[in-house]
This record gives C-alpha cells, sequence and structure tokens, in this order.
C-alpha cells in the first residue's frame, strides 16, 4: 500500500463534489472513485464519508436516490444539481489558485527574490 | 435549499424522524455490504469479510449520530431521545425519584406560595383602570393616611397634580333590609369617588359629586358584587329598592362590578355610600371641622407628565397655604405618596419588610433543596462514573452526556414544580377564602395568576440547571480508559480523600440555612409565647367583649347614655358576672382615637404647641376593674361625673409624667383638650398597650361616658363563667332591652387575634419553612452519612476483621458527616441570630438573646443529626466483615 497522506480539513467535500461529478455513485462507489482518482494517496475513515455526503445534501449540492448497485443490492444513489455543479466550478478554481500560489511560494528560490 | 424544501426536511425530521434515522441505517450497512462483497470477492470467507468491512467502517453509532446531525432538524431528535433515555434512568431508580422529586415540589411549592402572597399584596396593582398613576397622600408629619374633609376639600381644589382626589372612610353600620338585619362593613366615600376611580357600575348608576347638596342630602347606596350575590341573590329589581341605614332610608341605586373591591387590597366593602350622610352614619358631624386630622384617606390618579416629586411640591405648597390660613387647626403639613392598596404606610413597609423576608427565606429553602439534589446527582454520577466512562468509549461525546444529565434534572425539577405548584395553587385558594379575623371582611385575594405559574416555572429550571450542575465537573474529569480499568473499588481513594469535596460545601451550605429557619422560628414561636403572657396594661383572660352600636338602633342624644347605663346595670344583675365595664374602643381591639392635649398655661391651641399625643378612650365607672387595669393613683369614675359635674380624666402613668412630671404629682391637676377644655386629672392608671404589640409606651387618658357619648360601644364583663354560655345570656339579656340592638360577643382573648394576627402570621409561616429546612437537612444529612456507608462497607469490614472497635468504626463511617453538621449548625446559628434582629421589627419580643432559643437550636440540630445517622450507624455497625469478605 501506498503511502497515505491526512486529508486537509474542507478537502473531503471537494472531493465528493468532483467523485460524483464523473456520473452517479452511490456512497462506498464515491469511496472507490475517490480512491481510483487520487491513487489511494490520501486516507479517509470510511463512515466520515457520510456525514458529509449528507451536509452536501442538505446544502442543495446533491440529490440523492435509492437504487440498485451493481452488486444487486439496495443502495442510495448521489448526482449533482444545477447548484452543485455551480459549487464545484467555484470551489475548483478557488483551489487551482491556492494550490498555485503555495506551489510558486514553496518553489521560490532566494535568487528570484 | 428554498425555504419551503427546507420546512418540509424538518417537518420531515420532525414526524417521520424513525423513518430517517432507519434510512440512515440502511444507507450504512449498504456501504459495509459492499465493502464486505469486495472483500470476499478478494478471497476472505465471508464472515471475516464483513468483521473487516466493520472495524474498517469505524464507529456505526457515532457517525449514524454524525449523518443525523449533518442533515438537520437533529436537535429535537437528540432531545426526545434524551428525554426517554433520562425517564429510563429514573425509573430505574425510583426511590432516587420520588425523593428528588418530592424535595422540590415542597420547595417550589413554598416559594409559590410566598411569591403568590407577595405578588397579591404588593406587586399586583389594584384592580382599578391606571393603577399605576393612583396614589394615596400621606402627612409627612404624621405618617398617616388620614386628612379631615375640609382640608381634603382645599386640597383637591388647590393642587395641580392630580386629575381629581376622592377620600373615604371605613365604617361599619347596621342594615335592615326589611328581611335580615346585619352589620355589613362599608366605605363612606366623597360623592366623586366612582368618577375618580374610573370605574363604571354594573348595574343600576354610581352616585356623583352632583347627588349631594349638604348634609343628608344623597341617601344612596352602591352595593359590591359579592354583597348583591350573598344578600340579594343577584335580584336585577334590587335597585330603586330602599333598606334601613342606622334606621334610616337608603335607596340602592347601583351594582359595583366584580372586579372592583374598594381601594384596599385587604378589605373589602359590603357597599359604598355618599359622605354628606355622614350624620346618619356614624352619628358624627365634623365634615366642618378642620381639626378632625385622622378621619379620611385621601387618594387619586396623577396627571400625566407629572413626577411623584412635584406633586409632592405642589401638595406641600398648598400644606403652607393652610398652616398659614388655619394655624389653630393645621401643622404640620407636609405630604408624601404611598400606594393606596397597603393603606400607605401604615402596613405597607411593615407587610413589604415581612413579605421580603419570606422571600428569602422561602428562596433559602430552595438553595438547601438544590444543594441537596446536588449532591445526590454527585453522588449518582460517582456511582454511575463506570456507565459514563463506557458511553465515553463508545463514542459518545462529553457535551452530549452532558446534556443528558441535565435532562434529567430538568425532568426532575420540572416534575417537582409542576407538583409543588398544584399544591401551592390549591394552598393559595384556601387563603383567598380564608377570613383570619371575623369580626372584619378582611381578605387575602391572594389566587395564583400567570405570574405565580411563570415564577414557578423559572424557579424550576434554575433549579434543574443549578443542581445539574453539580456532577460536571465529574463528568469533564472522567477518564474513560481509567475507570474501565480500574474496579469499582478504586474510585473510592478519590472520595476518602481528605480534602473537601463540593458535596461537603453543598452539605454544609444546607445545613447552614436550615440552621438559620429553625433558629428564626424558634425566635418567632418564643415571641408569640412571651406576647400572650406579657403585660398589656388588661387582663384579657376570664373577660368577654360585647360589643353594641346604638346609633346602629337609632338611639340619638341623652337617650345614648341611659340605654348604656341601663345595659351595665342589667348585664352586672346576670349571676357569675364580677363586673361590667364599657369602653368606647378596646385596646389592642384594631380601633381607636387620639387627640392632641396640652398643658393648662397653652392659650394657642394649636397642634405646634400640642404638650402630647395622647390615646383617647371613654369608658364607664366600672371599666378599669373589669378590665383588670390597675389604679397607680387617686380613683376611677363615679357615677356622679356626669355631664353636670367638672370634667374629669383619668390619665395612664406615661401621660402623667410626660405633663406633670410624675404620677403622684398628676392628681388634682389640670391639663386642656384640643377645643380648649379644662380637664381635671383624677386618677392615674398603669400604662399599657392600646393600637398595636409592637409600639412604643404611648399617652392615654380616659374620659367618663357620661361626659363623653359613645354610640358604639364594646362591653368588658369579667366573669369565670363559661364563656359560650354567658354570651348567650348576654345576648338574651340585650335583646329583651331593645331587639333592634345588635351585638357580637367573643371572648377577650378572640379578641386580641387581630392585635396578635402578625405574630401568628409570622410565626406559622416561619414554623412552616423552619420543618422544611428541618427535613431537608435531615434527608441531606442521611444521604450523604448512607452514601459514604454504604460506599466504605467493604473498608469497614476490613477494619472490623483487622479488630477495630465500635467506636472506631463510627467515627470512620460517620465522622466527616457529624463534623460538617457542627460546621453548618455554627453557621446557621450565627446567621439566624442575625436574622431575627429583622423579626423582632414584626414579632412583639422576639429577641435571639434568649439562652431558651439558643438551647433550642442546638438541641435541634443535634437531634437532627442523630435522627439522620441512626440508620447509617447502624448499618455501619452491623457490618459482618466475613459475609462482606465472602462476596468479594
Amino acid at each position: 500500500m501506498p503511502e497515505q497522506a491526512q486529508l486537509l480539513p474542507g478537502t473531503l467535500d471537494l472531493l465528493i463534489l468532483k467523485a460524483v461529478s464523473l456520473g452517479p455513485l452511490h456512497g462506498y462507489g464515491v469511496l472507490l472513485r475517490i480512491g481510483q482518482i487520487t491513487s489511494s494517496a490520501l486516507l479517509i475513515e470510511q463512515g466520515a464519508l457520510y456525514p458529509a455526503l449528507f451536509r452536501l445534501v442538505r446544502q442543495g449540492l446533491l440529490k440523492a436516490s435509492w437504487g440498485t448497485s451493481e452488486n444487486n443490492r439496495r443502495a442510495k444513489f448521489y448526482e449533482l444539481t444545477a447548484a452543485g455543479r455551480k459549487r464545484f466550478r467555484e470551489e475548483t478554481e478557488g483551489w487551482n489558485r491556492v494550490a498555485a500560489a503555495m506551489a510558486s511560494a514553496l518553489a521560490a528560490t532566494a535568487e528570484e527574490i | 435549499m428554498n425555504p419551503i424544501a427546507r420546512l418540509r426536511q424538518l417537518a420531515a425530521s420532525l414526524f417521520h424522524r424513525d423513518g430517517s434515522a432507519r434510512e440512515i441505517d440502511e444507507e450504512l450497512r449498504s456501504h459495509i455490504a459492499h465493502r464486505a462483497d469486495d472483500l470476499a470477492r478478494a478471497g476472505m470467507d465471508r464472515p471475516r469479510a464483513e468483521r473487516q468491512a466493520r472495524i474498517e467502517f469505524g464507529g456505526l453509532e457515532h457517525y449514524k449520530e454524525e449523518s443525523h446531525q449533518a442533515l438537520g432538524g437533529n436537535s429535537i431528535r437528540t432531545l426526545l431521545q434524551d428525554l426517554r433515555y433520562s425517564i429510563r434512568v429514573l425509573r430505574k431508580s425510583p426511590g432516587f425519584t420520588i425523593a428528588a422529586v418530592l424535595t422540590l415540589a415542597l420547595a417550589i411549592g413554598a416559594n409559590a406560595v410566598v411569591f403568590g402572597v407577595l405578588n397579591a399584596l404588593i406587586l399586583r396593582p389594584l384592580n382599578v383602570p391606571h393603577p399605576q398613576s393612583l396614589y394615596t397622600i400621606e402627612h409627612g408629619g404624621y405618617k398617616d393616611t388620614s386628612s379631615s374633609y375640609p382640608d381634603f376639600l382645599d386640597l383637591r381644589k388647590r393642587n395641580r397634580s392630580f386629575e381629581d382626589l376622592t377620600a373615604y372612610i371605613l365604617v361599619q353600620v347596621g342594615l335592615d333590609t326589611g328581611r335580615e338585619v346585619s352589620q355589613p362593613w362599608a366605605y363612606e366615600v366623597t360623592g366623586n369617588y366612582f368618577d375618580a376611580m374610573q370605574v363604571r357600575p354594573y348595574l343600576g348608576r354610581f352616585f356623583h359629586d352632583a347627588d349631594e347638596h349638604g348634609p343628608n342630602s344623597a341617601p344612596y347606596l352602591v352595593i359590591s358584587y359579592a354583597f348583591w350575590h350573598s344578600h340579594f341573590q343577584e335580584d336585577r329589581t334590587v335597585v330603586g329598592r330602599v333598606v334601613l341605614v342606622n334606621k334610616h332610608p337608603f335607596t340602592i341605586i347601583g351594582v359595583a362590578p366584580p372586579e372592583f373591591n374598594g381601594t384596599l387590597i385587604f378589605f373589602y366593602p359590603d357597599f359604598w355610600l355618599p359622605m354628606v350622610q355622614q350624620e346618619q352614619v356614624q352619628g358624627l358631624k365634623v365634615l366642618d371641622a378642620r381639626g378632625e386630622r385622622d378621619m379620611y384617606m385621601v387618594l387619586g390618579h396623577m396627571k400625566a407628565g407629572v413626577t411623584p416629586a412635584q406633586a409632592i411640591a405642589d401638595l406641600n405648597a398648598v400644606g403652607a397655604y393652610l398652616e398659614k390660613t388655619y394655624p389653630k387647626d393645621d401643622a404640620y403639613m407636609t405630604f408624601s405618596l404611598a400606594r393606596p392598596s397597603l393603606a400607605g404606610d401604615m402596613l405597607g413597609p411593615g407587610v413589604k419588610a415581612f413579605m421580603t423576608g419570606m422571600m428569602l427565606l422561602a428562596g433559602l429553602i430552595l438553595l438547601a433543596a438544590c444543594a441537596n439534589l446536588g449532591s445526590l446527582f454527585a453522588a449518582r454520577a460517582a456511582d454511575r462514573s463506570r456507565e459514563v466512562a463506557l458511553r465515553l468509549a463508545l463514542g459518545s461525546t462529553r457535551k452530549r452526556i452532558l446534556r443528558s444529565v441535565f435532562t434529567e434534572a430538568l425532568l426532575i425539577s420540572l416534575l417537582g414544580g409542576a407538583l409543588g405548584l398544584e399544591g401551592s395553587v390549591a394552598l393559595l385558594r384556601a387563603l383567598s377564602v380564608w377570613h383570619p379575623i371575623p369580626q372584619y371582611p378582611m381578605h387575602v385575594p391572594v389566587y395564583a395568576d400567570a405570574n405565580v405559574y411563570l415564577a414557578a416555572f423559572l424557579l424550576a429550571l434554575v433549579s434543574g440547571f443549578l443542581f445539574g450542575a453539580a456532577p460536571v465537573r465529574q463528568i469533564l474529569r472522567t477518564n474513560p480508559y481509567e475507570v474501565v480499568k480500574a474496579g469499582s473499588f478504586t474510585i473510592l481513594t478519590g472520595n476518602t480523600a481528605r480534602r473537601l469535596t463540593l458535596r461537603d460545601i453543598l452539605l454544609v451550605v444546607q445545613i447552614a440555612i436550615c440552621g438559620v429557619l429553625v433558629t428564626s422560628s424558634l425566635v418567632a414561636v418564643r415571641g408569640l409565647v412571651r406576647s400572650m403572657h406579657s403585660n398589656f396594661g388588661f387582663e384579657p383572660r376570664n373577660a368577654l367583649l360585647a360589643d353594641s352600636s346604638l346609633r346602629m338602633a337609632g338611639y340619638t342624644g341623652d337617650r345614648i347614655p341611659a340605654m348604656e347605663r341601663h345595659m351595665i346595670e342589667s348585664l352586672e344583675a346576670l349571676p357569675g358576672v364580677k363586673s361590667v365595664g364599657l369602653v368606647s374602643y378596646v385596646p389592642l381591639g384594631g380601633g381607636g382615637a387620639t387627640a392632641d392635649v396640652f398643658t393648662e398655661q397653652t392659650t394657642d391651641l394649636r397642634t405646634a404647641n400640642a404638650a402630647a399625643n395622647s390615646q383617647v378612650f371613654k369608658v364607664s365607672p366600672g371599666y378599669f376593674r373589669a378590665a383588670g387595669t390597675s389604679l397607680l393613683a387617686g380613683r376611677s369614675f363615679t357615677w356622679q361625673d356626669d355631664k353636670d359635674s367638672p370634667r374629669v380624666a383619668v390619665v395612664n402613668a406615661l401621660f402623667a409624667r410626660k405633663i406633670f412630671g410624675s404620677v403622684t404629682n398628676a392628681i388634682g391637676r389640670f391639663y386642656k383638650t384640643d377645643d380648649g377644655t379644662r380637664v381635671q386629672v383624677v386618677g392615674v392608671t398603669q400604662d399599657g398597650k392600646y393600637y398595636l404589640l409592637t409600639e412604643d409606651p404611648r399617652p392615654a387618658m380616659f374620659f367618663p361616658f357620661l361626659q363623653s357619648p359613645i354610640g358604639n360601644i364594646s362591653m368588658v364583663v369579667r366573669s369565670e363563667r363559661d364563656p359560650l354560655e354567658l354570651a348567650a345570656e348576654i345576648r338574651r339579656t340585650v335583646r329583651n332591652l331593645d331587639p333592634s340592638l345588635p351585638l357580637t360577643t367573643q371572648t377577650w382573648t378572640q379578641g386580641l387575634d387581630i392585635a396578635l394576627f402578625p405574630s401568628h402570621v409570622a410565626t406559622v409561616a416561619l414554623g412552616v419553612l423552619g420543618m422544611m429546612g428541618a427535613m431537608l437537612s435531615l434527608t441531606g444529612i442521611f444521604g450523604m452519612a448512607a452514601y459514604s456507608v454504604s460506599k466504605r462497607l467493604k473498608e469497614l469490614g476490613i477494619r472490623v476483621a483487622l479488630g477495630a472497635q465500635r467506636k472506631e468504626v463510627l467515627q470512620a463511617a460517620l465522622g466527616r458527616p457529624l463534623r460538617l453538621l457542627a460546621l453548618g449548625s455554627a453557621a446557621g446559628l450565627l446567621l439566624g441570630i442575625l436574622a431575627a434582629r429583622v423579626l423582632a421589627y414584626i414579632v412583639y419580643q422576639a429577641s435571639p438573646r434568649d439562652p431558651l432559643v439558643l438551647a433550642g437550636v442546638v438541641l435541634a440540630m443535634c437531634l437532627l443529626g442523630l435522627l439522620a445517622t441512626w440508620i447509617p450507624a447502624q448499618r455501619a455497625l452491623s457490618i459482618n466483615p466475613i459475609v462482606l469478605l465472602r462476596e468479594e
């Protein structure tokens, strides 16, 4: 197993939005998708996913409906709402700005100053 | 989210909380199943895969809880959950629950009752429109609420601060409705009374200023709703009916609304009649006597925008004018304002001080109850530390546990509050129909209103939080790992430590409070007992009082003293009667009159020049003997002291000393009354109590009733016969003389009820509170002692096994509670002695510096300690180490 990093606060919501933006998923599927797109580099306790999911539902960013999973089990599927899509775009831009700023700050060498 | 969706979700979480809980549960389990599927697919056998999936998922219950919170609408669900949990916990220990609820019910009930009375007497305004601007005008100089009629008219006419001023006086009259004869109480009022009070009639009409055209021009009655109900069966044709008041015809013109019961909160009149009828009603003609100061209470609504200070300045300006214009009659004409409902400063300050004191004591009781419950809760928390630790270990937060503790406390306090309120409402209802003094229409209108309910609710909430807070620190400190690892035994080392715990402090506080209550109730009881046997200046035992009114029976002029003499002689002739005396007002009977007196040399008879203000009594020759008042010098009156002989008086010792320097000096000397009459002193009596038990010694003078006739009389009949039998015979005798003479009889001891009323009330109230305080500390000490014995059974068992003596076992088991008891009692006694100083103002002869009281308190506290520790001590002594160790 590769070394895993602690999740930064606030990043789980963005990851969930990203995961769901690629197509409707049930809870476990969200977890798998996050693992897939981060190459399992981030440590997420499985149960912690759900309070976050419900919070997003409550904010109207996700909508949920019951369906049947590929394992032929009942599961709740999540997809982005219009508001969710908008928020996802904003958050992504925000994150990219912060990340770029952080990266350039950390890459700074003595000569550049 | 739009508001409608939010609402829908809130409703959903409210009404389908089980549904949403099930959904969350299903979703989380579905996750675990999917994970298990994956693990199984990777080659794990199914049971292991499921177990692994659960472990990876983390705390299922914890996340369920968080999910709920994330979904919102969670607080009500948690509250219900906490409530259900608390009910379950409380039902598991019914003894604790019942004890706690009852304790609180008593304490909150006591507070609700005291607050109910305080609310009714002090906080609640009179039931008239705009009660906030209604003031009664007091003489600053005399600190009383009365004025003469001419002064009232000037005040009314010349002031600029009041909408209108009205005046009234309480009178008792003989009423003959044609069907029955009774002696109801009435307000004799100025014509504008109802207009100034802004009340509307319930039936018929009220009288107004315009109805008055000089003396005896307005023979009208307005009856109260209650009197209409009880005496006329709500007959609507009563308006226009003619009835006889003191044998004079009066027309009933209206019925007052049910909520209007006059302008004193505790004295409901049966009807109102115009002041111009004074001669017929009171047998007096003082409407033009400016010097008759102690007549009428004056009150009125202050104008909007006028401050009390401005109003007083305005009134004082009128007063200065009156002093200058009428120097003979008016002096010290400064004024102050007071609330009319308690007759201004006559009763107001006393009642207020007493009720504030009672409220304080009741508050202390509640505090003691909270301390008691707080230590119970702390003990329970210690017992439940394993449970708390377990819940923490299972993922509950400390906040959540604290919340459930508070839910439990509040549940108990609200239950106790409801129960206490119910009891107090019943008690208040009983109080409000109570007639403490039968001969007066006294009411204590203390029904519970919204204020009382609110106060009880708030008190319950506050006390719930107070005693619920006791175990907070304990719970916050709980380290689940330590507690679960250690057995129940190790927790004890914390408790047996030497330091003073919160529980100890609570117990000491509680015992101190109890000490205060016990001390003050003992002081009050002792004071009451002593005042029953103190020297009043007369002997109330073996004496009957027969009150009558010749005026009510229509007697006038010379017929009055003639009939009175006749009555005295007939009663003296009864077998077993030793002596009969007649007096205008029985001392300490609730009534009285005063007058200024002047030295013989004084020629300018204005109040400012008076040598003294003296109590006035008019008596028959046999009065001093019948009353048991001893003569110190000179002679009593004889039947020769009539209106044809020179004016004479008997004065009390203080009067003699004040005017003449000494008792012996006074005999044969002269002084002047306020109308300038020269009066010769023929005798000097001992001093006595005349108006209030707590009063300072007052000068008093007695006039022969043949020289100053009186229409309202009390006859003192001294006899050792059975009072009931004698009373019946007296009634028969008087009826034979004239059947229209009203007559009420009572023993003189009963007659003192009104004077002793404050002491009685204070003693009963303090006694009840003292008992409650004692009960609370009894349970408190018992709880502490029982708890410490049961917790240390093993330790004590080992001590016994190692050869400890009974004394050592007791010391180990009960030393601490008893030391706390001693500490608390000492503090309580000290505070109680301080508090008793306040009591001395209400209860006559209440003094904390009384060895009997001190001994009583110490004895009571020792008894309490003994009672409370008896059962735990027995338990500690009966420890059998073998049985105990086998149980291990």
